[in-house]
């Protein structure tokens, strides 16, 4: 019966290990300085997170203030054209847009119950900047967001979001000016008071416990979706696609599928402008293994370990390095992960927008590449796609790309 | 000796003379590659140890005087390779030397070639920042294998009890931060941090540096009974890019 599929029988709870290791990658990489904050997080977040309390208020704000559970679509228009049934779980319905919040949000109860001062936070694309400044608004705790100068300027309506709700959102003009040199300089603050600042790190990277805890925070995602796909379409997707940046979208829609032998989970990076080190942001498909900020993962570097800048139109994937969990489901296998050029990328937007009337981010619209691959590879397929953020954030970009050329 | 034992012994003949050792820092190869081993046996007339700073593309735990100092150097063309090739052109300095690298260009050079290697070319240590302790066995047995030392850091916020196992456990010195933050701010020397000290030293049975923010003639001064010695690293960077008179400024210290 397709609602009682097939359980596998590795608990994938068992991962990561006590030293935050998923297989061999992972762990903890950070300065003396970081050691025993990140050990009080690590407590914390034992005796916080699955705690009835923590999770009740958690709760609470995902269904009364986030709006959670997100919509489950059915993209009929998408269907017909790739020859299969194609799903949309609405993480852009999400209040800010995206599913950032949902990490934001539960950081932020954290924080408040480790009696933490003030919110720091990186941001790339600005959805993370964004969603920590709202949550920190909710809660009543200052909130300042490190932003690399090039994504400043390209994501300019999210550095004014932020403002408009208190934060105080510093232009990082050092290193690569992007989301890599963004949490550099959080740590840098974090390092300079790590008693008295949360660091609430926006992606499912960094050093242990924050890939763990990112994890079960986003995988409200996977939850929802898994619950959602067996009630309206009667049973699981035959692939789950997500976009991978640092992967929290996607360890969040992964995780709790990973034990669906039969649901294939399909990760998408950013190809860019091709293969070549420098032209892309795809660090499972073309990267090494290194330590960058904290964890042991696949990184984009030269032979001398010196991490290279990553080029994406997509500034919420234009990173160097991946979660560790995605560097272990790689080698594993249990994942598949490819990459969907920029082109490839702004083409399946402006699909999706003229097909479902949803616009979704640059980064999203990675996912939507993948999938439109794979259903013409799979006739027929059931897919079910993370639409993990809405694209009004990207209008600056879009004008001068998709739109200039029309007109 | 082996070349771990060196570190001490040269902090430990500056005690005898009288003096605080001075651990000078420097990023290889900034301001330029031509200058190095010019600017390398400078600093080594003038210091009981020299710390080399290996260029890294995410220096987290630095300030912004060696940032800019290392990813300079990237500009210049620096790697590791080129940085032991030198140091041994070089020939044996007059002051032990330590590469200060964070741990990813490290591990892209080989743990299995990089003691040996490193050991050839007249290194007797490495201080890595983005090490901690409970990572740091791999890298430890290797360099150890080859007589070298891998320096510890503590900080003003290591907890008590871990803060003397690290301290027991060290070889070479103890590196003690003097605050919690980035390398290069210049702060007052407060009477909990000089505490802070006699408890890193009462802990340590290896010789303890001071380091982070090190600037003054003033600030040595309030270390030194403290302390086996300090660092001075991102104020010896800004008079090598000066081009000032190293050994003048060095000098001035003590």
């Amino acid at each position: 019966m397709s609602t009682s599929p097939q359980r596998s029988a590795v608990p994938p709870a068992a991962y990561p290990d006590a030293k935050g290791r998923f297989g061999t990658f992972g762990g903890r990489y950070v300065p003396e300085t970081l050691v025993a904050a990140l050990d009080r997080l690590q407590q914390g977040v034992e005796r916080h997170l699955h705690s009835a309390d923590f999770q009740a208020e958690f709760r609470q704000e995902l269904a009364t203030w986030v709006g959670r559970p997100t919509a489950l679509t059915r993209a009929g228009t998408l269907s017909r054209r790739w020859g299969a049934e194609v799903w949309l779980k609405r993480e852009d319905l999400a209040h800010t847009g995206a599913h950032k919040i949902n990490n934001a949000i539960g950081q932020t109860l954290l924080a408040k119950r480790l009696g933490a001062k003030r919110i720091i936070a990186e941001t790339g694309a600005g959805q993370h900047g964004v969603a920590s400044a709202a949550a920190a608004a909710r809660l009543g705790m200052p909130c300042v967001v490190y932003m690399g100068a090039i994504d400043v300027e390209r994501q300019a309506p999210n550095v004014g979001r932020m403002k408009l709700m208190g934060a105080t959102v510093v232009p990082v003009t050092s290193g690569d000016q992007t989301l890599r040199a963004a949490i550099d300089e959080a740590l840098r603050d974090w390092v300079s008071d790590p008693n008295g600042t949360y660091y609430s790190l926006g992606s499912a990277v960094g050093p242990h416990p924050y890939p763990y805890l990112v994890r079960e925070l986003q995988s409200v995602i996977g939850q929802e979706a898994r619950a959602q796909m067996l009630e309206r379409a009667g049973g699981l997707p035959d692939v789950a696609v997500a976009c991978v940046g640092g992967g929290s979208n996607a360890i969040g829609l992964f995780h709790p599928f990973l034990a669906d032998d039969g649901v294939r989970l399909l990760g998408i990076e950013a190809g860019g402008r091709g293969p070549g080190l420098g032209d892309n942001a795809a660090s499972l498909t073309f990267g090494t293994p290194g330590v960058l900020q904290g964890s042991y993962t696949l990184i984009l570097q030269d032979a001398f370990g010196q991490v290279r800048e990553t080029h994406s139109v997509s500034a919420g994937l234009d990173y160097s390095g991946v979660g560790p969990e995605h560097a272990y489901l790689h080698t594993s296998g249990r994942v598949t992960y490819e990459s969907a050029t920029d082109e490839e990328a702004l083409d399946a937007l402006t699909e999706c927008a003229e097909c479902e009337g949803i616009l979704p981010a640059i980064e999203t619209a990675h996912a939507f590449a993948g999938a439109r691959r794979f259903a013409r590879a799979h006739p027929g397929a059931r897919i079910l796609i993370g639409c993990s953020g809405r694209g009004d954030k990207d209008m600056p970009i879009l004008q001068r790309t998709v739109l200039a050329e029309r007109s | 000796m082996a070349a771990s034992d060196s570190i001490g012994a040269a902090i430990r003949a500056a005690n005898a003379a009288g003096r605080p050792a001075l651990v000078g820092f420097m990023t290889a190869g900034f301001p330029t590659r031509e200058r190095f081993r010019a600017d390398l046996a400078a600093v080594a007339s003038a210091c009981d140890v020299v710390e080399i700073g290996v260029p890294f593309s995410d220096p987290m735990a630095d300030g912004t005087t060696i940032q800019r100092a290392s990813f300079a150097a990237l500009a210049n063309g620096v790697t590791l390779p080129w940085i032991l090739e030198e140091l041994r052109a070089a020939g044996r300095s007059s002051a032990p030397v330590l590469l200060m690298s964070y741990l990813n260009p490290l591990l892209a050079y080989g743990l299995e070639r990089l003691p040996r290697d490193a050991a050839a070319a007249g290194v007797s240590g490495f201080i890595v920042p983005d090490l901690p302790n409970e990572e740091s066995a791999e890298l430890d047995a290797a360099l150890a294998g080859a007589g070298l030392a891998l320096v510890q850091m503590v900080t003003p916020v290591t907890p008590p009890e871990r803060l003397e196992r690290l301290c027991r456990s060290a070889r070479g010195f103890v590196y003690a931060v003097t605050m919690t933050g980035t390398t290069g701010k210049s702060t007052e020397v407060p009477d909990d941090v000089l505490a802070y000290m006699d408890r890193v030293r009462g802990a340590a049975a290896v010789p303890v540096c001071a380091g982070f923010g090190i600037r003054s003639r003033e600030q040595v001064r309030r270390f030194a009974p403290h302390v086996d010695g300090v660092v001075v690293g991102s104020a010896l960077v800004e008079a090598l890019e000066r081009g000032d008179d190293v050994r003048a400024f060095l000098g001035s210290l003590r």
